[in-house]
């Protein structure tokens, strides 16, 4: 295997940034920005995101979720993810990245059994070509590097879109995936959210790295570090990494600079460990604002298209809405009927004994 | 059972030979069968279980990776995902536990947690348990941890043309097989003729017969087992042995049907005795078979101790003399 000159593959020394946090043009040249129907394809899925983001946080209010974790302020992220992808590539997202998964095509409801709590897994993996959503950290990222390599050894275009946050680089399981997909030259692009916090601890308790993708050096794998709210630059980097990745180039590790706007889940106080100025400081930051701000002072984007854009986000809500107020009453044979394929003799017994229960309860009511 | 004809030659080989030429027969006959791990490529092995395979059917068929336990099931769980099916070594059984979230939270779950849409058809090799002399980490019974996971297939072959039945069966079974081959059995020899078809995933075997006493076995302790039965023939007692093959799914009904007909139980195992295969076994005995038992069910396993430097280990494993002792117990004088 040739191996890569050093300085090839560490980052730039600031973010990859295209477009400023005021929505001014931060590329050297308004060439270099993706095309304008991409980035109205984008600032649909922004709204669209947030709009969920909005929808999901009220039902768990609500008590139709039992969590939501939320990706607000992540959303250029996570738009940016999906849109770079082809029908045959794959998606593996963390329990953050519900709105990826959604971006991804996955009816929203069928995405959101997880948190409802009617399956683990509510989407067909195969179908959507997105993995389940992993809540274990890092575990997903080796599972990316062999979907990846089944593809090599088959002849087969696929790239994997492998996300996870900055906590989850602190696991064996990251080191063990970036070491795969680069022995193996398997085409996964590392898409580190970089947020901030894991839960409540802050990266500098992560790391002492200059930064998450500097990690990709110690593999042999590129890494580039972008402006994570900037959907335009994330577009760019990432395409890059997907065509890189697709050319036979291995892994690719992308750092990308983001804040959690929201607490961890619901049921957790984000002012025990971050100050209000600090969430107030990525305000002006926010992805959406930033693209709109951008694309209404090329007039590319009018009132009349935003407009599109919010009631197509509104009736994506007020089905996802309507889908999740009905009540669902989960088969309790499905607990005994996919441990295996063929349930065992065991199984089935227990199955019986269930059922069995519950005649007895349906008699005696 | 197909009928093997008394004029063909049944050969002796080893264990070792036997997983070998299952592993050599499924990549010959089915393209999307790898095997990888830590050693198993031009070295084929630390025990050569797969030697000789990368020279056969080349790099993209068996392979080394990083030295990452994790890591080779997580990556195998991708391959199972995307069409392979992946057959893993872990070098050692105590090796094999800095990959124990991946087989717990990913290799046993994901049929499950998908609904039967993804599927993972791979098979984990561990060689387990002691008796050839290994340092510490190298001779842990690790099965109980596998076979409390629901969701994880678990066998362990006795001798020869089990170890090749039991290893083909776990490659093409449709969800994960962890397959458990004890170490101190890799040399032993026996008839196997590869073509028979045996028992599969789930099914136990009457090794020997007798009508006093059944005893229970599995892995290496089914020579052990048969030892003391031939021992205690010789005073007059017949014992019968059950070797297990499978431990998920335990075949309950030949183990009642076997107990019910002696009344009396004995289970060696080597493995440790608290919260063991053994105990799950003994208690599910006496569950079932109450009424006929002539005695409480006698157990012969490991001491509860981590497993004994080299020198020290033959007071570990069960021994004819521990099994006939456990039999002894089994309240003649009263029946």
């Amino acid at each position: 295997m040739t191996r890569r000159k050093p300085e090839t593959l560490l980052p730039t020394a600031t973010p990859i940034c295209f477009i400023a946090a005021d929505g001014s043009l931060a590329a050297r040249s308004a060439d270099e920005v993706p095309p304008v129907a991409e980035l109205l394809k984008a600032m649909r899925g922004l709204v669209e995101a947030r709009r969920f983001n909005k929808l999901a946080s009220a039902l768990v209010r609500q008590g139709r979720l039992a969590v939501y974790p939320s990706t607000h302020g992540q959303e250029a992220c996570q738009v940016a993810a999906v849109q770079v992808l082809d029908a045959d590539d794959w998606l593996f997202p963390t329990y953050r990245d519900t709105t990826a998964v959604v971006a991804r095509g996955v009816d929203p409801a069928e995405a959101l059994t997880l948190l409802k709590g009617d399956w683990h897994t509510g989407y067909d993996p195969h179908q959507y070509k997105v993995a389940p959503q992993a809540t274990p950290l890092g575990t997903q990222l080796t599972h990316a590097a062999g979907v990846a390599y089944a593809a090599v050894l088959r002849h087969e275009p696929t790239v994997v879109m492998a996300l996870c946050g900055d906590g989850a680089t602190s696991e064996g399981e990251f080191h063990a995936a970036l070491n795969f997909a680069a022995v193996f030259r398997a085409p996964v692009v590392f898409l580190v959210q970089n947020n901030g916090y894991a839960i409540s601890v802050p990266l500098s308790r992560q790391t002492a790295a200059p930064s998450l993708a500097y990690k990709g050096i110690g593999y042999g794998v590129p890494g580039a570090i972008v402006d994570g709210n900037d959907v335009a630059a994330l577009l760019h980097v990432l395409g890059e990494a997907v065509r890189q990745a697709r050319a036979g180039g291995g892994p690719q590790l992308v750092e990308a600079l983001t804040y959690r706007m929201e607490a961890h889940t619901n049921a957790d106080d984000a002012t025990r460990y971050r100050d209000a100025a600090e969430v107030k400081a990525w305000e002006p930051r926010d992805p959406l604002l930033r693209l709109e701000t951008y694309l209404r002072a090329t007039g590319a984007l009018t009132d009349e298209i935003m407009a599109g854009f919010v009631a197509d986000a509104e009736a994506i809500a007020r089905r996802t809405r309507a889908e999740l107020n009905r009540d669902v009453t989960p088969d309790p044979t499905d607990l005994f009927q996919h441990v295996f394929d063929t349930p065992t003799p065991q199984l089935a017994a227990e199955q019986r004994m269930l059922l069995d229960e519950l005649a007895r309860d349906a008699e005696g009511a | 059972m197909a009928a093997v004809p008394a004029s063909e030659a049944r050969p002796l080989v080893t264990v070792a030979r036997a997983l070998n030429r299952a592993l050599h027969d499924a990549l010959a006959e089915d393209p999307s069968v790898l095997v990888f791990g830590e050693d198993v490529g031009v070295n084929g092995g630390v025990f050569r279980i797969t030697d000789g395979l990368t020279r056969e059917f080349g790099e993209q068929r068996c392979f080394d990776t990083p030295l990452n336990e994790a890591g080779i099931v997580g990556f195998a769980v991708g391959l199972a995902m995307n069409g392979m099916r992946p057959v893993i070594e872990m070098q050692f059984d105590a090796f094999a536990y800095s990959a124990f979230e991946q087989i717990v939270s990913h290799v046993a779950k994901m049929g499950n947690r998908t609904r039967g849409q993804v599927r993972l058809p791979m098979v984990i090799r561990i060689p387990y348990a002691g008796g050839i002399g290994g340092v510490e980490h190298h001779c842990d019974s690790s099965e109980a941890y596998y076979a409390h996971t629901p969701g994880l297939y678990v066998v362990t072959p006795s001798n020869p043309a089990d170890a090749y039945a039991l290893l083909r069966d776990a490659i093409r079974s449709p969800d994960p097989v962890i397959f458990m081959e004890p170490k101190k059995l890799y040399w032993a020899k026996g008839e196997a003729s590869f073509g028979e078809v045996l028992p599969g995933i789930g099914k136990a075997v009457v090794r020997r017969e007798g009508t006093d006493a059944t005893l229970i076995a599995y892995g290496s302790s089914v020579p052990i087992a048969l030892e003391a039965a031939e021992a205690a023939a010789e005073d007059g007692r017949s014992l019968q042995v059950i070797d297990l093959r499978s431990l998920v799914p335990l075949d309950d009904e030949t183990l009642y049907a076997a107990v019910r007909a002696t009344g009396r139980a004995v289970v060696v195992a080597e493995a440790s005795g608290f919260a063991s295969v053994a105990s799950e076994i003994a208690a599910r005995i006496s569950e079932n078979c109450f009424h006929t038992l002539l005695a409480p069910v006698r157990r012969v396993t490991g001491f509860d101790i981590p497993y004994p430097p080299p020198k020290l280990e033959h007071f570990q494993l069960p021994s004819v003399d521990r099994v006939l002792d456990a039999v002894d117990d089994l309240q003649w004088d009263e029946s």
